[in-house]
């Protein structure tokens, strides 16, 4: 039972959903049976969220399990570090530039870690990539559009999906006044890799 | 066929609309809200927002008792404030299909508890089915429509969260044609429908002669399923542990229970002999397990796997290594790392804007106990406001306050409920506050919507579900009409103006109540008002009061206070909504007001 798993992690309300819906979508274009499992609900006002998605012949669990996951998509640095245990040996880690201190950080004594401690805590596991979402996004004309920078990026890793069928699921799931700009950022994070 | 993908809760929505339902009703909860707001997109089934899960239950009962298919939806506690309803529908029965469906929460990802829904339909003598995945959960809801009608009885179709936010491919079925000729007449069965005691005791034997009839059709029930594999084991399960079970036991033999209740005792006799070992693999209750135990059949289950949470392959396997049905060897490596546990916690948290926060600092400025209720209103006893002390149910907020009153404590004190919770299950409470006469004092957090669950209409914000402009209830009206003579309306985001309303309501004799009105920040309207605010480094000597009202947009900078040694505070430009909580707070004023 072969599947690749993708593990999305961020803030509640920050793109994960969408991204998730689009890396969805693709599977299935490809012609994969995909599931997808998300967090709705409380932990979406600003929690840790992830999204669990799985691509293969025949899926029976919509969750990754613990040492699964192929590839994490971090859209928060710290977030990256939260899910280690969920990657397999060798996986591959891309880790936006967004940063969302949490209150314990702003108001309590904690520590935002920095990038040396991330890559530290994640490369032990496998390979680890730092994007920079937040800015090619703002290059492509929104930094909200970082989630498709991630995609982008990720698209990399898998030379046998044509950008093509990415950006027009992108087409297909983003907002019309949106397109160009989430199209642009995909693009922009596809050369970033 | 045409295939879509769709999350479960999507799936019920379009297995019902295929099933023609003709009334759908609930109050949201996660995980189960999605349900109704995609049943809405349907025009021809009507769908709406009932105040509660109770009148949404006696609404869909209502539907089928005139003749149409009707469906009534909420989260796992939802059937608590319903089972009134649920008991004596199933007494009663139907002259159309009614199903309800529970979406229970194991691990309570967004509930307050974690209880096994299956209980109650065995308890009230309905039958419960459970899919797997999105597809069974379209499927099942035609399915559940039919026994209802067949057996004249009731259908609980639980899922969980895993099955309601999870998506999968699910081919689409034809719609059931709903058109008829004429309006039905109503058929009066005074006998049937009609629960006094003299009814009732005729009809009790009618319903536990049903279950022995559902115990015979679950015999040959289409999702009752056997997978015959190697027959050194025989896993039986249902629902979302199916899939779990599947992955990490490729080879065992399967009997997946699409109804868990009740049983089919054949089948599962016929699968117990053909296997060697049997086990039930359920998450939460050993409620599959225990029903076998009773029908004499040696099993294991609540000993290998755990009753509290969910369950996911990783759980499953490492129970079953444990009790030695899997060897540790060949199954994939688990845990490269464990996560580090010093990181950062980051629970959930009143957003940037949140008008709730300001009630909050002004309830701690005063040292109030707080009775909360449920709502985002709820996060506000995290750090570091912590101002709420008490949470239980929807609607307890105002009856514990009442109580408190009652027994009289030192401290002054105040009940905090949202404008949706008030409606679900505040209003009896606090008719008894003003009957009872107590000096409570209720704060309505009114944001103009119901913000916890995703912003869904309410009595209160002019709209229905499906869009209809609808009467606006008057909050100030209401609550004069149960008897309570101080009602003060203030702005949320004015923290003085809360806490001057606080004192002249805690200060007079006899109940009182405070709507502390101001739309969620998260809202359309309010969204377009959304301007950052910013701190001036000069006069802000690092004293970190801002920080105290718990706001994500207010943060330290890296820019120390030379006299302090403490870091001054920064605004998150893309966080702040401007909102002015923290300007109001600062003692040194160096903080900007929107038109400063
Ligand atoms: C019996 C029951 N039904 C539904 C829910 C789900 N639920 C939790 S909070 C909430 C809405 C609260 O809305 P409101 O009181 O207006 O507060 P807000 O979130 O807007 O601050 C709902 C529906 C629940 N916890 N219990």
């Amino acid at each position: 039972m072969k599947s690749t798993n993708f593990l999305l992690v961020g803030v509640g309300g920050q793109g994960t959903l969408l991204a998730s819906g689009v890396l969805s979508a693709v599977g299935v274009r490809a012609g994969f049976d995909v599931k997808k499992a998300e967090v709705h609900g409380m932990a979406q006002r600003g929690g840790s969220v992830s999204s669990h998605i799985r691509w293969g012949e025949k899926i029976y669990s919509p969750l990754i399990g613990k040492g699964e996951a192929d590839f994490m998509i971090a859209l928060e640095k710290l977030e990256a570090l939260r899910y280690v245990d969920m990657l397999r040996a060798g996986a591959v880690s891309l880790i936006g530039d967004m940063r969302v201190p949490p209150l314990t950080v702003s108001s309590g004594g904690n520590a935002y870690p920095g990038d040396d401690e991330i890559r530290r805590g994640l490369s032990a596991v496998g390979d680890v990539r730092f994007v920079q979402s937040l800015r090619l996004a703002e290059e492509a004309g929104n930094v909200r559009a970082h989630n498709m920078v991630m995609l982008g990026a990720l698209s990399t890793f898998m030379p046998e999906i044509a950008p093509e069928l990415w950006l027009s699921v992108i087409e297909e799931l983003v907002p019309a006044r949106s397109i160009d700009v989430n199209r642009q950022a995909f693009q922009l994070g596809s050369q970033s890799c | 066929m045409k295939q879509e993908f769709l999350s479960g809760d999507e799936a019920i929505a379009r297995g019902a609309f295929e099933a023609g339902v003709r009334v759908a009703a609930a109050y949201p909860g996660t995980p189960s809200t999605e349900i109704l707001e995609t049943l809405a997109h349907y025009q021809d089934v009507y769908s709406e927002w009932s105040p509660n899960e109770k009148v949404a239950l006696d609404v869909a009962v209502g539907a089928a008792y005139a003749g149409s298919r009707a469906m009534a939806v909420m989260k796992h506690v939802g059937l608590n404030v319903a089972a009134d309803t649920f008991f004596y529908a199933s007494i009663t029965g139907a002259e159309a299909g009614l199903v309800v469906v529970t979406a229970d929460d194991p691990d309570m990802h967004s509930s307050q508890n974690e209880q096994d829904n299956r209980h109650y339909a065995r308890f009230a003598r309905v039958p419960c089915v459970e899919p797997t995945d999105s597809q069974e959960a379209k499927d099942l809801v035609g399915a559940a429509f039919d026994i209802s009608e067949q057996f004249d009885t009731p259908v609980l179709l639980r899922i969980t969260t895993r099955i309601a936010h999870s998506s999968g491919l699910v081919a689409l079925g034809e719609p059931r044609s709903t058109e008829r000729d004429a309006p039905p007449e109503y058929r009066v069965d005074r006998a049937k429908y009609v629960m006094v005691p003299g009814n009732a005791r005729r009809r009790h034997p009618i319903i536990e002669d049903r279950v022995t009839q559902l115990q015979a059709f679950a015999e040959t029930f289409a999702y009752n399923r056997v997978e015959l594999g190697n027959t050194r084991l025989g896993i039986i399960t249902g629902g979302i542990a199916y899939q779990y079970a599947r992955e990490v036991f490729p080879d065992a033999s399967f009997l997946q229970l699409g109804m868990t209740y009740p049983l089919p005792e054949k089948l599962i006799r016929d699968f117990a002999n053909r296997v060697e070992q049997l086990i039930v693999i359920e998450e939460l209750d050993p409620f599959i397990e225990e029903q076998i135990r009773l029908l004499g059949i040696p099993v294991e289950g609540k000993s290998i796997f755990p009753l509290c949470g969910e369950l996911d392959q990783t759980i499953v396997r490492r129970s079953a290594i444990k009790a030695g049905l899997l060897d540790a060897s060949p199954s994939p490596p688990i845990e490269q790392k464990e996560q580090d546990s010093a990181l950062p916690g980051r629970p959930p948290l009143l957003c940037p804007g949140c008008p709730h926060r300001g009630v909050f600092v002004a309830t701690n400025k005063l040292k109030l106990v707080v009775s909360g209720d449920i709502g985002c209103y709820t996060l506000g006893f995290l750090p570091p406001l912590g101002a709420l002390h008490s949470c239980g149910c929807m609607g307890a907020s105002i009856g514990v306050a009442h109580g408190i009153s009652k027994a009289d404590i030192a401290q002054k004190h105040v009940a905090v409920i949202g404008d949706s919770t008030f409606f679900h299950s505040g209003i009896p409470a606090l008719l008894n506050v003003a009957y009872n006469q107590s000096d409570t004092v209720t704060i309505i957090l009114d944001n103009r919507t119901t913000a916890m669950t995703g912003h869904q209409e309410n009595p209160a914000t002019g709209k229905t579900l499906m869009g209809q402009p609808a009467h606006e209830v008057e909050i100030e009206d209401l609550v004069r009409s149960l008897g309570i003579p101080l009602v003060l309306t203030v702005d949320a985001y004015d923290v003085k103006a809360v806490e001057t309303a606080l004192r002249q309501c805690l200060d007079s004799e006899g109940p009182a109540v405070i709507v502390a009105r101001r739309e969620c920040a998260l809202l359309p309207e309010a969204r377009k008002q959304w301007v950052a605010l910013s701190i001036d480094a000069e006069r802000c000597n690092g004293c970190g009061l801002c920080f105290q009202i718990g706001c994500p947009a207010v943060i330290r900078s890296d820019v120390v206070d030379a006299k302090s040694g403490r870091a001054k505070a920064q605004i998150d430009v893309l966080l702040c909504t401007g909102c002015e909580i923290c300007a109001q707070v600062c003692a040194r004023k160096a903080i900007s007001f929107r038109d400063a």
